[in-house]
């Protein structure tokens, strides 16, 4: 299969809790789809690891709540460094009112709990 | 119809078919005396007190942590008048991760998770102020940085006056699990394994009522165990704790008896019953058996309990009430000696005063109304209960030797069979309930469009600037030498055999910080690092 989309999957700082990011992760790489997975890492280490390892999407978990911070900084290093063709993603405990902060930041995808894999995994096929 | 395609109707989690009807010969092998007895009499099946909740109820333990020490000690107060019995502490992600709210590293996370953000002493003494410790038993959750959490806990109790063998608590303390499942480690598996037995042995000498370790299935659960694995596993690694305390030289009667233990109750509600019952035959027949054990608290599986977090919706959320209510009798009903309900809208965001006030309400209604209090093990008899406890026994049973064939705990942690099974368990789970075999309402059933809106709490952004500054302040009143002098001095004894204890609450009651002292410990011990299995 040529030109396997590449799906980097993070956890977001320092939060541990990796469920949901090992269970989604499987999903997408069960679906065909190339998946790094990294763990807890900084914006910094993700943006620059993304970039090292040319994915397309960038997937982030988070439970902590350090969402609101960390995922708009992620948008923002890769602004500086002129990198466009990336799709940005979070799931996680995102209360509903932060949805939209985040989608105006520039995550392209919100993934709450209890969203199907089925929706974050058609996602990843059409970003 | 959704049943046809139910294939796991009556199936429970741990995967046991469960048959429409069981009658005597489902028990018909147990030998009542052996296997079940009396309350506070070994096996302990029925219980691991004579008189259980007829003399008092289970400790009520609620969370008593927000983002500041100053909030988590007001909100600790609160709990203890509207009758709370019992608290936890839990800690914000760069403490739980050995870090100062300085750290680069802390970003965003300083207060998080609910956890209180604990760099030094200071914040030590502002969270536990005017709290009565010889009274109100607190339970630290804390792991990876347990020893100078507890050497900021007993300097901060010396500075009350409190005398330190009257100072009853639990700190969490399981390293093993969080190699499993929670993913909070630093240290490679044998360094942490040496701390937690400093732990063991400095609280057996100086804080004989204090529980120096809670080993913990909540956790392994959370990341997706069965309730058949959650029990196989923290056994095993109960066992663990009391096969390197021996081997450090410790009598087994000098700490076994204060081993304690965290279960987690799963949505199945007889299924969670049997797992304890099962846990406290298992645990006194292997202590009294195989490291033979004679004095009878050694024997005794002490239980704390917490409702499922990860059992709670975002979807519906106030349904989660009702989840909780069945959890927390389901608990009571198993034995538990002390219990934290889980606020509904924990799901969506941090509780509010409202949310968390219902959870604690909610323990005091089984207590007071129900009636479950007047008399012991009410379910002891069941056909369908006993022949559960059996199989989870039997069951249990096939993990340890699994687990044996591979080297024991430690060396099945290296070789990531833990990781690997509990991964495997919440992906299987996650497709049951994609696929509707198993039902959670509101989630994949009975799915509203249109949610009901809940309040919920505001966090304050400008805390993680705060605690920064304070610290800074903290960092700067300091002799530079006498910091540098602490330093060397802990890394010596880690150096070593000595127990930590000592050189660490020196090292706290001259402001050191958490964050400076595991920066020690990493430079010595080195950082253990994983393959994620998934």
């Amino acid at each position: 299969m040529q030109n396997k989309k590449r799906v980097l999957i993070a956890r977001l700082g320092m939060d541990a809790h990796w469920r949901g990011s090992v269970v989604v992760a499987r999903a997408i790489r069960d679906a065909g789809f190339e998946i790094i997975y990294l763990g807890n890492q900084t914006p910094e280490a993700i943006v620059e690891i993304a970039i090292e390892e040319d994915v397309d999407i960038i997937g982030l978990s988070t439970l902590s709540g350090n969402h609101l911070i960390l995922a708009p900084k992620v948008i923002e290093l890769l602004k500086t460094k002129k990198i466009d063709d990336k799709t940005v993603m979070i799931g996680g405990t995102i209360p509903p009112d932060d949805v939209p902060i985040l989608k105006k930041a520039g995550v392209a995808g919100v993934f709450g709990p209890g969203s199907p894999l089925d929706k974050i995994v058609e996602f990843v096929a059409k970003s | 119809m959704d049943n046809q395609q139910n294939n796991k109707k009556h199936i429970n989690l741990s995967g046991f078919k469960i048959k429409a009807l069981y009658d005597p010969k489902d028990i018909s092998q147990i030998d009542f005396d052996n296997d079940i007895g009396e309350p506070g009499q070994y096996p302990y099946t029925r219980g691991v007190y004579k008189t259980m909740y007829r003399e008092r109820p289970w400790t009520i333990r609620q969370l008593g942590s927000l983002d500041s020490p100053a909030l988590a000690n007001e909100r600790i107060r609160q709990l203890i008048d509207m009758g709370a019995t019992g608290v936890s502490i839990c800690f914000d992600m760069p403490t739980i991760m050995g870090r100062d709210s300085d750290d680069p590293l802390a970003e965003g996370e300083v207060g998080s998770c609910g956890g209180v953000a604990v760099d030094s002493l200071a914040d030590m003494r502002n969270l536990l102020d005017g709290i009565a410790l010889d009274q109100i038993s607190v339970n630290l959750v804390s792991n990876s940085q347990s020893s100078v959490i507890l050497a900021m806990f007993v300097a901060a109790a010396k500075e009350q006056g409190a005398a330190l063998e009257k100072l009853s608590g639990t700190m969490q303390n399981d390293i093993l699990k969080e190699y499993q499942a929670q993913k909070s480690f630093y240290f490679p598996p044998r360094p942490s394994m040496r701390l937690t037995i400093d732990t063991i042995s400095f609280c057996n000498n100086f804080l004989p009522r204090f529980n120096p370790v809670s080993i913990s299935g909540y956790h392994l659960a959370s990341a997706g165990a069965t309730p058949v694995q959650e029990l196989a596993f923290t056994l095993a690694n109960g066992f663990t704790y009391v096969e390197e305390g021996i081997k450090a030289g410790l009598s087994v009667d000098s700490f076994a008896p204060r081993l304690s233990f965290f279960f987690k109750v799963h949505n199945d509600f007889f299924e969670n019953i049997a797992k304890y019952r099962a846990a406290r035959r298992i645990w006194a027949k292997i202590m009294r058996e195989k490291f033979k054990a004679t004095d009878e608290r050694s024997l005794r599986f002490r239980v704390h309990t917490q409702t499922s977090g990860s059992s709670l919706t975002a979807q519906q959320a106030e349904n989660n009430i009702i989840r909780i209510s069945l959890q927390a009798l389901s608990a009571t009903l198993a034995g538990t000696q002390s219990l934290h309900t889980n606020a509904f809208d924990e799901a969506l965001s941090i509780p509010t005063p409202r949310s968390e006030q219902l959870a604690l309400r909610t323990q005091q209604i089984i207590a007071h109304e129900s009636g479950v209090t007047n008399t012991i093990d009410p379910l002891a008899g069941s056909y369908y209960v006993e022949s559960l406890t059996n199989q989870m026994e039997k069951e249990c049973n096939q993990y340890f030797k699994e687990i044996e064939g591979l080297g024991g705990v430690i060396s099945a942690i290296e070789k990531g069979y833990f990781q690997k099974e509990i991964s495997d368990a919440a992906f299987n789970y996650q497709q049951d309930l994609e696929q509707k075999q198993r039902i959670i309402i509101g989630l994949n059933k009975y799915v509203q469009e249109e949610d009901t809106q809940v309040e919920l709490r505001e966090t304050d952004p400008a805390f993680e600037k705060n605690k920064i500054k304070s610290l800074i302040d903290l960092k700067k009143s300091r002799n530079p030498d006498l910091v540098k002098n602490h330093l060397n001095k802990i890394k010596k004894v880690i150096q070593g055999s000595d127990n930590v204890m000592p050189v660490l609450i020196a090292a706290v009651e001259a402001d050191l910080t958490l964050g400076e002292i595991i920066g020690v410990m990493r430079e010595v011990f080195g950082e253990f690092k994983e393959e994620s299995i998934y």
